[in-house]
């Protein structure tokens, strides 16, 4: 069965959702802009005689005219790191600041992870997990390559994720918080930073500045993203492959295993942080269905954001099922309206 | 905690008085090593932790975390000691080799394409011998390639085998 012919009364012009998920993607490279500036990474293109043209939302995205930029300087230096143009939209929507303290739940290979070390300057600390070992050394590799330092690496299941190794073994942290969030502050741990509580959007009053924090150990993100395992038809574009494997037995599955570590996101993240939850399906029950159960569970509410690229409100509807209106703040992209693959991002704030 | 412990990461001493851990470079010996070796001013490195893991391998971290700490990774993989030569690492010297003013050999186009394919080669270089920040002219601006070691008139590319490419001449 393909899977697309479902999502056909989501969209909103059928044959050029259809015709779109034929055609390949173009290549597109992000600019690394912990080692090089956008001008001089498209100056180094230039001088090997490569084509790109950067896309209309973001000029650190460039649409390559040939099928990969692994043989060239540029990408050697690490100054270019090949990356699905739509995938680089979570990372902008999660807005890190330098100096923060930030999850990737979900992080290998690596695209996000790196795109987030760049945002915040190379500054404050990612924290990139994957639950899988084979994937988290492509990850280490990729960040290397980028000159990111910015970043500790953990392999744990992300649904009951600890945070433990950051909190320190120190009294007053050993055995707290190894299940739950952090309860921002009670530890006298003398962080100023974190003790705040509700305070979400990181003053970057710490990281590389030269003046250390008296206490570098934590128990609470200040942002997360959720780059969540999905059944992937947004990739069909790239990799037919994903709608030959699709069936709705595993949509069930990955669903659960989405739930759960989304809620462990919420539960990580410190009073007015900030959550983003995406994925490259199409499915209302991967998508809008977990944020509706992520809604009643956990102390959390979805944020109206814009988006830089054309989308689609996220569907209250589906399969005779009915899902909290705020789901509609979330965003769809769909192939045919950017000339992407499909996509699905949403942002959550941690309301206690 | 005063044994070397393989699968923890562990923040070096500041100096080496303060070193508990036999063997175990101190913060103040990394920093100083690069400004000799490479002239690279300590103040480039505010704000970076050093840690080792394993025996004489040193990754530098942005910022700080809780010590020691038990995780995949940390940082970059930044330099390794208990060695008679320290040895920086080529995402080391690509990241931070920009800021060297001493040691620094830099190749032509067919030289620095050679280099980063992996291959030795004969230099001219009067300077001193052992490792070397490789670097060429790109996009306006002189870029660190890699780390080469110089011996006896030969120029050896120690880029690792995965980071390898051949490459257009410039
Ligand atoms: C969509 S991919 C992430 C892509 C990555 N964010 C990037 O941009 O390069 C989803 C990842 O989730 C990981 N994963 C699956 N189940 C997990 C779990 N329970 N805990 C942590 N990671 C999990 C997979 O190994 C996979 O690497």
């Amino acid at each position: 069965m393909n899977p697309l012919k479902r999502y056909l009364p989501l969209v909103d012009d059928e044959e050029a959702f259809l015709a779109a998920c034929e055609r390949p993607l173009p290549y597109v490279v992000r600019v690394n802009t912990i080692k090089a500036s956008v001008e001089r990474a498209r100056a180094a293109l230039d001088g090997e005689g490569v084509g790109y043209e950067p896309a209309d939302w973001h000029p650190g995205l460039l649409r390559l005219d040939r099928g990969s930029a692994g043989a060239t300087w540029p990408y050697f230096h690490g100054w270019l790191h090949g990356q699905e143009e739509v995938s680089a939209f979570p990372a902008l929507v999660l807005d890190p600041r330098p100096g923060e303290r930030v999850w990737d739940a979900c992080a290998a290979p690596g695209s996000k992870t790196t795109q987030l070390s760049a945002l915040m300057d190379d500054r404050g600390l990612v924290v990139g997990n994957d639950n899988n070992l084979g994937r988290l050394s492509a990850l280490r590799s990729n960040a290397e390559r980028l000159g990111v330092t910015n970043l500790a690496v953990t392999n744990q299941d992300a649904r009951n994720f600890s945070l433990k190794p950051f909190e320190g073994a120190r009294d007053g942290h050993r055995g707290r918080g190894e299940n739950g969030r952090g309860d921002g502050g009670g530890d006298g741990s003398g962080d100023g930073d974190a003790g705040g509580g509700g305070n979400g959007n990181g003053d970057g009053g710490e990281g590389a500045d030269g003046e250390k924090p008296a206490d570098p150990s934590f128990s609470a993100f200040d942002r997360a993203l959720v780059d969540a395992p999905c059944s992937c038809e947004g990739t069909c574009r790239k990799n037919p492959d994903a709608l030959d494997e699709w069936t709705m037995d595993h949509v069930r599955s990955v669903a659960g295993i989405q739930k759960g570590i989304l809620r462990r996101a919420v539960q990580a993240t410190k009073p007015g942080g900030t959550v983003v939850y995406s994925t490259c399906t199409f499915a209302p029950e991967e998508n809008e269905a977990v944020l509706n159960h992520v809604l009643r569970e956990e102390a959390c509410r979805l944020v109206e954001f814009d988006a830089p690229l054309e989308t689609s409100p996220g569907v209250t509807e589906w399969d005779g099922e009915e899902y909290d209106p705020s789901v509609e703040r979330a965003h769809r992209v769909y192939p045919h309206q950017n000339d992407t693959g499909g996509f699905f991002c949403a942002k959550l704030e941690v309301t206690a | 905690m005063s044994e070397n412990d393989g699968q923890v990461f562990d923040r070096l001493p500041e100096t080496p008085d303060d070193r508990e851990v036999p063997g175990r470079a101190s913060r103040e010996e990394v920093v100083e090593w690069w400004a000799e070796r490479f002239g690279v001013d300590p103040n480039r490195f505010d704000g970076y932790t050093f840690w080792e893991k394993g025996a004489g391998k040193i990754w530098i971290l942005s910022g700080d975390v809780a010590d020691p700490i038990a995780v995949e990774g940390l940082g970059m993989a930044f330099l390794r000691t208990r060695q008679e030569h320290w040895k920086p690492t080529t995402n080391a010297v690509q990241r931070f080799g920009r800021a060297a003013t001493r040691n620094v050999l830099e190749l032509d186009g067919e030289r620095a394409a050679r280099f980063a394919a992996g291959e030795d080669q004969e230099v001219e270089w009067d300077g001193d011998w052992g490792y070397l920040v490789v670097a060429h002219e790109l996009a306006g601006d002189l870029e660190p390639i890699g780390v080469g070691l110089y011996l006896h008139g030969e120029l050896r590319s120690t880029i690792p085998k995965g980071r390898r490419e051949s490459l257009a001449e410039l």
